[in-house]
């Protein structure tokens, strides 16, 4: 079959900053090609080449051939007679790529008009078509909508709805999904499948998510520095692969369905654009690098049918076959190698302890006499503790209540219902000194590292503020600090600007590791980084805990990330615990309903399983917090619920609400593990 | 290792440890870097040297009124020339300066930093403090100037001139602490106020460490501004027996009475008018710079 697009030599420069250098790939008819890369990479780049969607700026060279007619070049009229009708695009934000004053059928039924010739009245009958076939319920209704009516998932279904409006040849997807919610994303990836198979349309899948492509595209492309780096079906990438890049790459990932296992980080940062290294560019950081490398920039060598590396060494890179790391990590992982099994017994003291906290909103509505229209509850009752040097993982979606829960925490304010001890002071109790006192055995870092740090001062006055504010003298302590997380003690001089993001979060972590507290608070400390980054953060996490036995409260969204660094983990759920329990347990044998959704909604790394694994997926979205059900919260998007339960079963799950109970069977030695359901049942789903 | 452990580790290596780069000492290393804080600073210390040791060479002085010359354009002995009354027009205006540099100064910093401590602390703390401070503010914003300057006026007598630029700060801050609240609002949200607090340091310290310098380019440019507007404010205020009062002179007396005779006589406002047109540019100049030595981002390669 002839390819539909064909890319080749593409070159985008900004200024004298090359984006992206030489690269090609074809696509054909209903294939799906992932290109992957982290950010600065250049894949979101070239895919908008080949749109022609760069700001004047960019100079693009090469060729980009649509059934063989060169879209480069191409007049404005040409292209504007292209896009939309052969190649259509999602983008990563749903909110902003529809507009807000329209409603969505009349956005969808622009987009058909635009490039068919039909009346009004049909191109609306075609929309709500459309919004039937991703998926939307009442979509005649739903259709008089506007966006903001919708939620991040239900945007994201309309764009696609309007992406294959003219059943397009290509939909070039760049990261669809990464701005959603695990079982959203599992939703939202069906209903792609769902419409290429009715277009029969190529789809470009743009992400940083190994894991999104492996049970979704036929080939794999990986991008570093602007170049492809390896090209080639799914499998050949994922079990042999010949690039050392993409070998770290997978071997950074924490994975659900593999328990704590060190994660190997890739040394150093990717290059900037406009400093290249003379050689390959991923020769820093490359385990494998001999003086060779550094000579000339490797061609893709042909390295088997359709499998491209561009790599001198590649003959000797295999999965698991030669040292992947640079000996200071072999040296760093030797370090902290022992104790890598998660805590089997529990410790005696309790740092954290949580009963029934509860924490509400009020809606309020009216200008200058705000009267109150309903409440949001955004924490009905949890609870939980964490023990001496344990890590609690606190996962849920969006909305679940997991950040509401850690500001309650962090406030040391009285709880508005329930009870919160820290250290064993209990917060609605607390004058004002032992306050700052235990401020200070409890420190915070946060989800964005540039956000955390204040851009007006130095990385030493940053590091100095918690020391200075609980009268200790700095002086070494900051060189110590910078030490122990692995920066230098130079880097002190600079502003947090001046860092990559893994060094930022780095900083974040030094000054809450200051005070020499006791427990810490991580609210999200890795999301905001890149995979090759993000492990080594986890890892220096995991060492610190171990050598300064802390204790973690680590709240996540990703489970994945939750499972390599924690002892127990809690799941949360509409302001309420789910499940919660010994990790290992959790995560193999959840028991709730909702663990099991969330825990097979997440994409594995490894295609042969991920084509295999059976979804359990969820209907709909979360419901309101300011109007949760009656009973069990989980009941309206429960599958049990839905297909095996009995109407007479049901009746409870709709009456009374479940209370988080210790699974049955459980004795002395199993693995602690609790599930509020009614008829919570374990079963493997990873 | 234990706190005793690590005070004596520090003790033994003070010459060791990290050099300390203080915010003050980058800064000032930042702005003297730069041309423009450069040359903006050469110039304004340029016409307090002429603003204060000019009088010195000159052999007439502000008071003194020359009878066989009534407006008369510059010569050699009245150098800028002479006013209506015989004064000599280089004199007065040097006077004119030594007033209204350091009012115009004093002034706008009191004025912005005013505006910076009202905003950040209404913004910062919200609730009952806001509410009271934000009341101040638009009372302030809606009473006209001079009926507070009549109710208080009696409490001061005249020609202080520590009063007068208190009184001249109190007209100009309004507006931009409204702004700063505005934006301690929304800093008050980012994450590392949010840090600070968890850390506990203390809600005062929190506004003078965090908040007040994240808007420094702001209050800079403000400052920058109100050099100039303080200046002519200055004029108005005469008017109500406040300030600057015959025989004494200030720039903003002396531009109020030469653009009068402007036309037939330009040397009676053009030297003065130029004097100043030459103060508020260096002082922007400085401005710019110091907003750039503060903010870590600018202009920098990375």
């Amino acid at each position: 079959m002839s390819p539909v697009l064909e890319v080749s030599d593409l070159n985008v420069t900004f200024g004298d900053v090359p984006a992206v250098r030489g690269v090609s790939y074809s696509v054909r008819p209903g294939e799906v090609l992932g290109i992957v890369g982290e950010s600065g990479s250049g894949k979101s780049v070239a895919s908008a080449a080949i749109m022609g969607l760069l700001p004047p700026g960019a100079r693009v060279t090469g060729s980009v051939r649509l059934h063989g007619t060169e879209l480069l070049g191409a007049s404005q009229r040409r292209l504007a007679a292209f896009r939309g009708k052969s190649i259509s695009m999602v983008f990563q934000d749903p909110l902003s790529a529809l507009t807000p004053v329209y409603r969505v059928g009349d956005q969808i039924a622009e987009a058909v008009r635009a490039h068919q010739r039909v009346s009004k009245e049909n191109a609306q009958i075609k929309a709500v078509e459309l919004l039937d076939l991703v998926g939307i319920p009442r979509p005649s209704e739903r259709a008089l909508a506007f966006p903001h009516e919708f939620s991040g998932g239900m945007r994201q279904r309309v764009v696609i709805a309007m992406a294959i409006a003219n059943d397009p040849d290509v939909i070039i997807c760049d990261e669809p999904t990464t701005a959603l919610d695990v079982t959203i994303q599992a939703q939202v990836l069906e209903v792609l499948k769902r419409a290429q198979a009715k277009t029969g349309a190529a789809i470009i899948m743009i992400t940083h998510d190994l894991g999104v492509v492996a049970g979704f595209a036929d080939r794999v492309l990986v991008m570093y520095a602007g170049r492809a780096v390896e090209v080639g079906a799914v499998d050949d990438i994922y079990y042999r692969m010949r690039m050392p890049y993409t070998a770290g790459l997978l071997g950074s990932i924490p994975r659900v369905d593999r328990g704590r296992q060190p994660l190997v980080p890739i040394e150093g940062q990717p290059p900037s654009p406009a400093a290249l290294p003379p050689g390959c560019p991923f020769a820093p950081r490359c385990p494998m690098r001999i003086d060779a490398c550094d000579d000339r920039e490797p061609p893709l060598f042909e390295v088997g049918a359709g499998h491209g590396a561009a790599c001198i060494r590649w003959e000797e890179v295999h999965p698991d076959g030669p040292p992947r790391q640079a000996p200071g990590a072999v040296a760093r992982q030797a370090a902290g190698a022992d104790g890598i099994s998660p805590l089997r017994v529990r410790g005696e003291r309790t740092v954290l302890a949580v009963r029934d906290l509860v924490k509400d909103y009020p809606l309020l509505k009216g200008a200058v006499f705000k009267r109150r229209v309903g409440t949001v509850h955004a924490v009905a009752g949890v609870s939980f503790d964490i023990r001496q040097g344990e890590t609690l993982g606190l996962v849920g979606e969006s909305g679940s209540g997991k950040t509401t829960t850690l500001t309650q925490i962090l406030e040391l304010v009285p709880p508005q219902q329930g009870r919160v001890a820290v250290l064993g002071h209990d917060t609605a109790r607390l004058t004002r000194s032992e306050r700052t006192e235990i401020r200070r055995d409890m420190q915070v870092v946060f989800q964005d590292p540039l956000a955390s740090l204040d851009p007006r001062m130095t990385v030493h006055d940053i590091l100095a503020e918690p020391l200075r504010t609980h009268g200790k003298r700095s002086g070494r302590r900051i060189s110590e600090l910078l030490a122990l997380v692995g920066l230098e003690a130079a880097h002190a001089a600079r502003y947090p600007q001046d860092f990559s993001g893994g060094q930022r979060q780095r900083i974040g972590i030094a000054r809450a590791l200051a005070l020499e507290p006791r427990l810490l608070v991580l609210d999200e400390p890795v999301s905001a980084l890149d995979v090759s980054i993000q492990a080594g953060v986890i890892n220096l996490l995991d060492s610190l805990k171990r050598r300064l036995g802390l204790s973690y409260l680590f709240v996540a969204h990703d489970l994945a990330v939750v499972r390599h660094i924690a002892d127990r983990v809690a799941v949360m759920y509409l302001g309420r615990i789910a499940e919660i329990g010994q990790v290992d347990a959790v995560y193999d044998a959840p028991a709730h309903p909702y663990t099991q959704a969330l825990l097979s909604a997440i994409p594995l790394p490894d295609p042969v399983r991920e084509r295999s694994r059976e979804r359990i997926l969820l209907e709909g979205d979360l419901p309101s917090p300011a109007n949760p059900p009656t009973g069990c919260r989980f009941r309206t998007r429960c599958p049990k619920f839905r297909a095996e339960l009995t109407d007479e079963q049901r009746g409870l799950c709709v009456a009374v609400e479940p209370e988080v109970q210790p699974l049955a069977g459980e004795h002395d030695g199993a693995p602690d593990q609790g599930a509020a359901c009614h008829y919570a049942e374990k079963r493997e789903v990873v | 290792m234990t706190l005793s452990d690590e005070e004596l580790a520090e003790e033994l290596s003070d010459g060791v440890a990290v050099k300390a780069p203080s915010r003050v000492r980058v800064v000032a290393g930042r702005f003297f870097r730069s041309t423009q804080g450069r040359i903006g600073f050469a110039v304004l210390a340029l016409m307090f040297l002429l603003a204060f040791a000019g009088p010195l060479v000159n052999r007439w002085s502000y008071t003194d009124k020359d009878f066989t010359a009534f407006m008369q354009p510059p010569s050699a002995t009245h150098w800028f020339g002479t006013l209506q009354t015989g004064s000599d027009v280089f004199a007065v205006t040097l006077r004119g300066m030594q007033k209204s540099l350091i009012v115009g100064l004093l002034a706008a910093l009191v004025s912005t930093a005013l505006a910076a401590v009202v905003g950040a602390f209404a913004g910062y703390f919200r609730g009952w403090t806001e509410r009271s401070l934000t009341w101040l503010t638009d009372l302030l914003l809606v009473l006209p100037a001079f009926l507070i300057l009549a109710i208080i006026s009696p409490l001061f007598g005249s020609g202080q001139w520590a009063v007068f630029v208190i009184m001249l700060a109190l007209f100009l801050w309004m507006v931009t602490s409204k702004i700063v609240r505005g934006m301690a609002i929304s800093l008050k949200e980012r994450e590392f106020v949010q840090a600070a607090r968890y850390m506990g340091v203390s809600p005062v310290r929190i506004i003078f460490r965090h908040v007040i310098p994240n808007l420094s380019s702001l209050l800079i440019v403000d400052a920058t501004l109100n050099v100039s507007a303080a200046i002519l404010t200055e004029t108005s205020l005469s008017y109500f027996g406040f300030g600057i009062q015959p025989p004494d002179v200030s720039f903003g007396t002396l531009i109020a009475d030469g653009s009068r005779t402007a036309v037939y006589a330009p040397w009676t406002f053009w030297f003065v008018a130029g004097l100043l047109v030459v103060t508020v540019l260096a002082v922007n100049l400085m401005g710019d710079a110091l907003r750039d030595a503060f903010d870590p981002s600018a202009k920098r390669s990375r």
